[in-house]
């Protein structure tokens, strides 16, 4: 409404003045540090250790909310307001080097000591990578697996998770004819893209075409994926009506679902939400590749990246190679529960020896980067919306897929003109 | 020459009114319409070469953008429900509070106005409760008239029922306080002349009532036809838009395509073709209420 209108211009008006203020308050020779959510509710417990091996430098460590760190980070770069250092959604990356706000980290890895490429996970390495030049280095990592309950996979006679599109099927059917559970799966289409994009993926599509400059979605890859996605809902092993399963643990309890494709927060919440009786009852494994094998998954996480606007790149640079050390991301994976990108962290006992991550560790290595363009995000929101459609029988594939790259060439206009300006 | 003297003078002291509103509105308002001609997006904002002129292309590309119709449809449902029915139930509360019959009309005037100065983001936490299709306290009720559980949020037809519902609940209270001062102003001598000719209850309503209130209706319709044109905060936090872009408001289209996807040309035409809607709005309202008062 009006007044709450008016509220908002005031609060964001009080923020941008409140930041401003911030940065000019900031000690000269700090190190302004932008961290998300409840990473950067929990990063600053590190700093004190940081501070000590380093007395000349002094962090200050900042948190954004998730949900306003993307707007904030833009209005910051246009008001050249920008911290020395920020953590990074990876999918954000290719915007931010769009606008050349980020630092080509290409020498400065040449030159450490401590970082080397072969320490990370290559799928997620790789979203950092544009044109060949670093831009980020990888924080914590983030992909989807397949969490689901043992005892009712057991029940349709699977004692260990399906490891082919086929089997995924097959165990879904069972479960839903000899009614083990409500559905076999659950595919929120009212909030997600990711598991349609990852059956995409998995297919082989590549999304787009012709330099990400148009879509590529009817390509037979994606609609192969879709046709699949499809029969999930026909078939009803997966509920077309999503929205009623806010709590996801309870629907898991009560046999509404016996699978979930979800990410390594879920991990955390699964432990504590889910009842004592059924605390063994939950496993997770990779995801079924179509033809068998592990298939490919999203990668996601965090990277932490160097502002070009900072004038304490070495000191920034010293911050990232303490924070990429493997003993200070298992103190962190502590602290968060975000999975560490260094591969040596994860012989720690403590990753090695909880059965829930190993799923993530295999499917880690098998993780491809979505498309390097901006517009990336407009693109998957637009994937969720035609895919709910599928979901509720009101396109075909055909017609959506066919909607989804009309409307795809139309947000890549701009990018096929640059392409020809550039010439 | 003295008159100009006066001139100077008052112009000496509006100059800080005229300068902040110079600058905090005027040049937001003419750079913003300029925006809207040009398709300044994220690409833009990294390098001014990459902003593009393009005349009226954002508004033709708007007007053939099924999502605008869907976005200026759902806001016009929610206009001409939403509106009708806060205003009748801000009324309706207004003239039971006023009546003689009710107690503790204190306790009532408090409960009816807590809404409005509930912060929207956790009243929208316990409605999603309320709207819960398995465990929402609405089902549970609706399932004693033998009512099957309707998926409140999640199903595109019941999607905007429950925003108008939320809303409508969450601003009565303003308009009713304005209603009940309305009636307060209404002289009770004219209640007793038309006891004492025989006029009955209703008579009273239809022939006292209503007409002395026609000045205060007629702000309450604008304020809340304004306000509810501007529908945002309400989808925002309930739905995000959805189901199917079944809540999607002109305004949270607005907010999408400007802060979220950064298509600020884009967003700008939107901009001005709301302020368009809401400008003719007010017009034909003024011009029918001046008619009617004529007449």
């Amino acid at each position: 409404m009006i007044h709450t209108c008016l509220q908002r211009i005031f609060l964001a008006a009080f923020l941008t003045m409140y930041y401003i203020g911030c940065n000019a308050g900031a000690e000269k020779g700090e190190v302004v540090f932008w961290a998300l959510g409840a990473e950067g509710e929990h990063v600053a417990k590190l700093m004190p250790e940081f501070e000590r091996r380093n007395p000349e430098i002094k962090v200050r460590v900042q948190m954004i909310p998730w949900n306003a760190a993307h707007e904030k980070l833009l209005t910051a770069f246009a008001s050249n307001s920008l911290p020395d250092i920020s953590q990074l959604g990876n999918t954000w990356i290719p915007e931010f080097r769009m606008l050349n706000a980020i630092e080509n980290l290409n020498p400065r890895l040449g030159s450490s000591s401590t970082l080397k490429e072969t320490s990370y996970f290559p799928g997620i390495w790789d979203t950092n990578i544009i044109d060949s030049s670093l831009y980020g280095i990888p924080w914590y990592v983030d992909t989807r697996v397949i969490f689901y309950r043992t005892d009712l996979l057991a029940l349709a006679g699977y004692d260990r998770p399906p490891v082919s599109w086929d089997e995924w099927f097959d165990v879904s059917r069972k479960i839903v004819q000899q009614e083990i559970a409500e559905s076999a799966i659950l595919l929120p289409t009212n909030n997600e893209w990711a598991p349609q994009v990852i059956l995409g993926l998995q297919k082989g599509s590549s999304l787009l075409r012709e330099n990400d400059t148009y879509g590529n979605f009817r390509g037979t890859e994606f609609r192969d994926a879709m046709t699949t996605f499809h029969k999930f809902f026909t078939e009803r092993l997966a509920p077309v009506k999503a929205q009623q399963f806010a709590n996801i643990y309870q629907g898991m309890t009560q046999r509404q679902f016996a699978m979930l494709i979800s990410g390594p927060w879920n991990i955390g919440e699964f432990s504590r939400r889910m009842p004592v009786e059924l605390q063994d009852k939950w496993m997770t494994a990779p995801l079924p590749g179509p033809d068998g094998g592990i298939g490919v998954s999203l990668a996601g996480g965090s990277s932490l990246v160097v502002f070009r606007s900072s004038e304490k790149k070495e000191k920034v640079w010293k911050l990232i190679e303490y924070l990429s050390e493997p003993e200070v991301q298992m103190e962190f994976y502590r602290l968060t529960g975000d999975l560490p990108s260094r591969v040596e962290a994860w012989r720690n006992p403590l990753l090695a020896k909880n059965k829930y991550a190993s799923a993530f560790f295999t499917q880690l290595n098998h993780v491809v980067a979505t498309p390097k363009i901006p517009e990336w995000e407009q693109i998957a929101q637009k994937v969720r919306e035609v895919t709910e459609l599928i979901s509720t029988n009101s396109m075909t594939v055909d017609e959506a897929t066919m909607e989804l790259d009309r409307a795809v060439d139309l947000m890549l206009e701009k990018r096929r003109w640059m392409a020809q300006h550039e010439e | 020459m003295k008159s100009n003297s006066t001139a100077r003078i008052a112009f000496f002291f509006l100059a800080p009114a005229l300068i902040a509103i110079g600058v905090f509105f005027f040049i937001p308002v003419v750079a913003a319409f300029v925006l809207s001609f040009t398709d300044f997006d994220i690409y833009s904002l990294g390098n001014w070469k990459y902003a593009r002129l393009v005349g009226i292309k954002n508004y033709i590309d708007l007007v053939n953008d099924p999502l605008f119709w869907k976005a200026l449809k759902n806001t016009l449902y929610f206009l001409f429900v939403g509106g009708p029915l806060s205003i009748a139930m801000s009324l309706a509360t207004a003239l039971l509070l006023q009546s003689k019959v009710v107690r503790f009309k204190g306790i009532f005037r408090t409960a009816y106005f807590a809404p409005v100065v509930t912060t929207l983001v956790a009243v929208a936490v316990v409605w999603r409760f309320v709207y819960h299709p398995r465990f929402g306290l609405l089902n549970y009720a609706l399932s004693f008239a033998g009512i099957d559980p309707i998926d409140w949020l999640g199903d595109p037809h019941w999607a905007m029922p429950a925003i108008i519902l939320l809303a409508v609940w969450k601003n009565f209270g303003y308009n009713m306080i304005i209603f009940i001062a309305g009636l307060q102003n209404i002289p009770q001598e004219l209640y007793e002349a038309a006891d004492i000719d025989g006029a009955g209850k209703w008579q009273q309503f239809t022939a006292i009532t209503i007409p002395m209130l026609a000045p205060t209706t007629l702000f309450i319709t604008i304020i809340t036809m304004i306000g509810y044109i501007q529908l945002f905060a309400e989808p925002y936090v309930m739905t995000q838009g959805g189901p199917q872009d079944a809540t999607l408001s002109i305004v949270l289209m607005m907010y999408e395509q400007g802060f979220r996807w950064w298509n600020m040309g884009y967003s700008a035409a939107v901009a001005f073709i709301l302020f368009a809607i809401i400008l003719v709005a007010s017009l034909i309202q003024t011009w029918l209420s001046r008619r009617s008062r004529a007449s």
